[in-house]
């Protein structure tokens, strides 16, 4: 038997879980792993910061629906990791972190480098590994895959101890697993189904309320069918959009603290919430106890605890979305599609009285909405959307019309800053044929705007929408609500040329601040395909989100604007 | 409310921190926790007494945890709840026999003898070390520890409660 390093081991075990991409940055401990990648298969991103080689493993895995990979030295390098772990942790992404550990014998000496890299990340991950034993290397990466890549996916971390990669071993292809205390369920209890089938056929007023796990489960077709066979608006949580079609009539678009009016009132009207991979977020619920007052509930979700935690449901339905979907609609069987004719009026009406909303002067400041609005105009909505966290993201979510999954990427639960810059390039190297946009804000792009060195360096052509409004936005629109318009510590200025600095990374720099220019400059931004673009739309620092539900608030007490407040009575229900 | 649970779970590095690194991080408060091997080569069981008002979050969310393989809620009446407890009561030469007097009624054990302390030492029920405690607390106690609970579900097979309750 041929002997190789724990190092060849790792590299082969990743190769032998079919890993063609991984992002990362070597150093000390975890160098031993990096010489043999050379002669691999496997192509390596070298990022600028470890942050961004996580965050990029997630909009990889986001995109593809893959697991991702980042690798990191030990200390810092992994410490570095631990933001992008607990983000892909919150928003169940698959990703494996690989890092380097300082040598066994050296372990907790407080030895050069050295982080307890496990115990930190082990409530940041979905389980993690320590190794000790080079022989288990090709084993454990099996496990990590695995772990990683079913039930509610999210991070795995493997620690490698420099020793253990040093160290002589052969050979050992992984054999079936042995977890006994790890087995999701995919199924859902057919009685269940059945219940719930007879729930749906009853209801006056349901409302689906779908998220992430459609999308982690492939299953926006069995929604579709499923809404269609039905006949059951849709609301799409932030997780969730593209899941189902905007374009679709039943879609209602966006639940929660920035959602449609429509949605937030369609679940507060509601008799049945039929809850498919969402998790009561606290930003759909706002105070749980006046959520969706008048509705029974069905939740369907592959991770049990999530059913019951936030609200308990009269039906719980433990399983995959797209399995329990397919049981669905097999149990629905020869029903006719209820007509639901008072219950589809009444949301168009809402529709039609209180759609999304904003102006756009034509010699006024530039409005960061109509910046979405003509992006997607466009580019024909023909594109993977990546946004930060603030208000450029929510504008993104609304006024963006998605209708397919896995082309809108954000940090949903955990609202990290400076993803979208990183995950773009994930997202890009792992579908280099589709055009990946970020829409990104100046907070969030001073973030980790320096991964752009890494795709100009690595060939990978993402574009960058900047939202300059000078201001981390959403920090100004709750003081300018809540904090009587004093603005502590949210003022950006304007020091940063975007131009320059863009080009200064190997870029293409671009700007329009002026309504006239969006077009033109987009359609520039679309014919540079040879380098990554950065462009600068100077937007209204004083443009606020709405609609908005203020948070821990009721979903009854909807914000619609600057001036407005709309309480909604239960005259409206129909 | 406080609640006992046997978690039976992989003996592998690092687990009895998740557990309560787990617990922790969710807002459920430890009573106490004892862990140790099981009749299972490679499998520990733990007993945790957890203070938390929904139970079902605890028991999904440890069973999140990938070496966590089952999870038995343990009924006071349903099963056998031990506790061990050192401690060492103040015991100068007048009040010595009245000391040991109490000890013998609860079978608690002499395990060090010094010349103005004894030390017992109590297995049994929780309440009964309870009780031991606090019959002898006026006499002075001058440290003491606990073992942490540990428990197992009754055979009840066939049986009737009544007959259960035979120690
Ligand atoms: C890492 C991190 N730090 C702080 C925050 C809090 N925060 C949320 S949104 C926001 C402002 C974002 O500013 P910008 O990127 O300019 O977006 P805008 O709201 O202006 O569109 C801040 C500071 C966060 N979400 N993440
Ligand atoms: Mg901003």
């Amino acid at each position: 038997m041929t002997t190789m390093t724990g190092a060849q081991a790792l590299i082969k075990a990743l190769e032998h879980e079919g890993v063609d991409i991984a992002f990362g940055v070597p150093g000390g401990a975890i160098l031993p792993a990096y010489d043999p990648i050379l002669d691999s298969s496997i192509r390596h991103v070298l990022a600028r910061h470890e942050q961004g080689a996580g965050h990029m493993a997630e909009g990889y895995a986001w995109a593809t629906g893959k697991v991702g990979v980042c690798i990191a030295t030990s200390g810092p390098g992994a410490t570095n990791l631990v933001t992008p772990l607990a983000d892909a942790l919150m928003d169940s992404v698959p990703i494996v972190a690989i890092t380097g550990q300082v040598p066994t014998g050296a372990v907790g000496n407080d030895a050069f480098q050295e982080a307890y890299t496990t115990g930190i990340t082990m409530p940041a991950t979905k389980h993690n590994y320590f190794v000790t034993d080079p022989d288990e290397i090709p084993q454990l990466v099996h496990e990590a895959f695995h772990i990683a890549s079913t039930g509610r996916p999210g991070p795995v971390l493997l620690d490698l101890p420099k020793d253990i990669l040093n160290a002589t071993t052969t050979w050992h292809t992984p054999v079936d697993l042995s977890l006994p205390g790890y087995r999701p369920t995919v199924d859902g209890h057919p009685l269940r189904v059945r219940e719930a089938v007879e729930m749906i056929a009853a209801a006056e007023r349901p409302v689906l309320y779908v998220g992430g796990g459609i999308i982690k489960a492939n299953g926006a077709g069995e929604l579709r069918r499923f809404a269609e066979l039905t006949n059951v608006p849709v609301t799409t949580t932030l997780m969730g959009r593209g899941a189902f079609p905007d374009a679709h009539p039943l879609a209602m678009g966006m639940p929660g603290m920035h959602g449609t009016y429509t949605a937030i009132t369609a679940i507060q009207k509601s008799d049945l919430l039929i809850s498919i991979g969402v998790r009561f977020d606290d930003r759909v619920t706002g105070n749980p106890s006046t959520f969706a007052p008048h509705a029974k509930v069905i939740h369907v979700d592959v991770d049990p605890a999530e059913i019951g935690k936030v609200r308990v449901p009269e039906v719980p339905i433990v399983g995959d979305a797209r399995a329990v979907l397919a049981q669905l609609i097999e149990a629905w069987g020869e029903r006719p599609t209820p007509e639901r004719t008072a219950w589809r009026e009444t949301v168009r009406g809402w529709q039609r009285d209180h759609p999304l909303r904003y102006q756009q002067s034509p010699d006024g400041p530039l409005k960061p909405q109509y910046v979405v609005e003509e992006l997607h105009r466009i580019t024909g909505g023909d594109a993977i959307v990546v946004a930060g966290v603030g208000q450029h993201q929510m504008w993104a979510s609304q006024f963006w019309q998605f209708n397919h999954p896995r082309r809108w990427i954000n940090s949903g639960g955990l609202g990290t800053m400076g993803f979208a810059v990183p995950a773009a390039i994930g997202a890009k190297a792992g579908m280099p044929d589709e055009l990946v946009y970020a829409i990104d804000g100046d907070g969030c792009f001073q973030m980790t705007s320096q991964e752009l060195i890494t795709a100009a360096t690595d060939g990978i052509p993402v574009k960058v929408a900047i939202m300059n409004n000078g201001v981390h936005g959403m920090v100004t629109q709750w003081q300018r609500l809540f904090y009587n318009n004093r603005f502590s510590a949210s003022q950006l200025g304007n020091m940063v040329d975007y131009v320059k600095l863009a080009e200064a990374m190997g870029c293409v720099g671009l700007r329009a601040d002026s309504p006239d220019e969006v077009a033109p400059t987009i359609e520039k931004s679309l014919s540079i395909n040879d380098r990554p673009v950065v462009v600068e739309f100077v937007v209204d620092p004083e443009e606020m989100v709405f609609p908005m539900v203020p948070a821990g608030g009721s979903n009854d007490d909807v914000i619609l604007g600057p001036t407005e407040r709309v309480i909604t009575a239960a005259s409206d229900l129909p | 409310m406080n609640h006992t649970l046997s978690v039976f779970v992989e003996d592998k590095p690092g687990v009895l921190a998740r557990v309560s690194s787990l617990l922790a991080r969710r807002g459920f408060n430890i009573h106490s926790l004892a862990v140790g091997p099981s009749h299972e080569d490679g499998m520990s069981k733990m007993t945790i007494v957890v203070e938390a008002p929904e139970l079902e979050q605890v028991k999904k969310q440890l069973h999140k945890l990938v070496n966590v393989v089952k999870i038995t809620e343990l009924e006071p009446d349903q099963s056998i709840e031990r506790e061990v407890m050192l401690v060492r009561v103040s015991a100068a030469s007048g009040r010595r026999s009245d000391v040991l007097e109490i000890a013998s009624i609860f079978k608690a054990v002499a395990v060090d003898v010094g010349h103005n302390s004894i030390c017992f030492q109590v297995a049994g029920e929780p309440a009964k070390i309870n009780d031991f405690l606090e019959l002898v607390r006026p006499y002075g106690v001058i440290d003491l520890v606990k073992s942490g609970r540990v428990a197992l579900a009754r055979d009840t097979k066939g049986k009737q409660p009544r007959l259960r309750a035979v120690n």
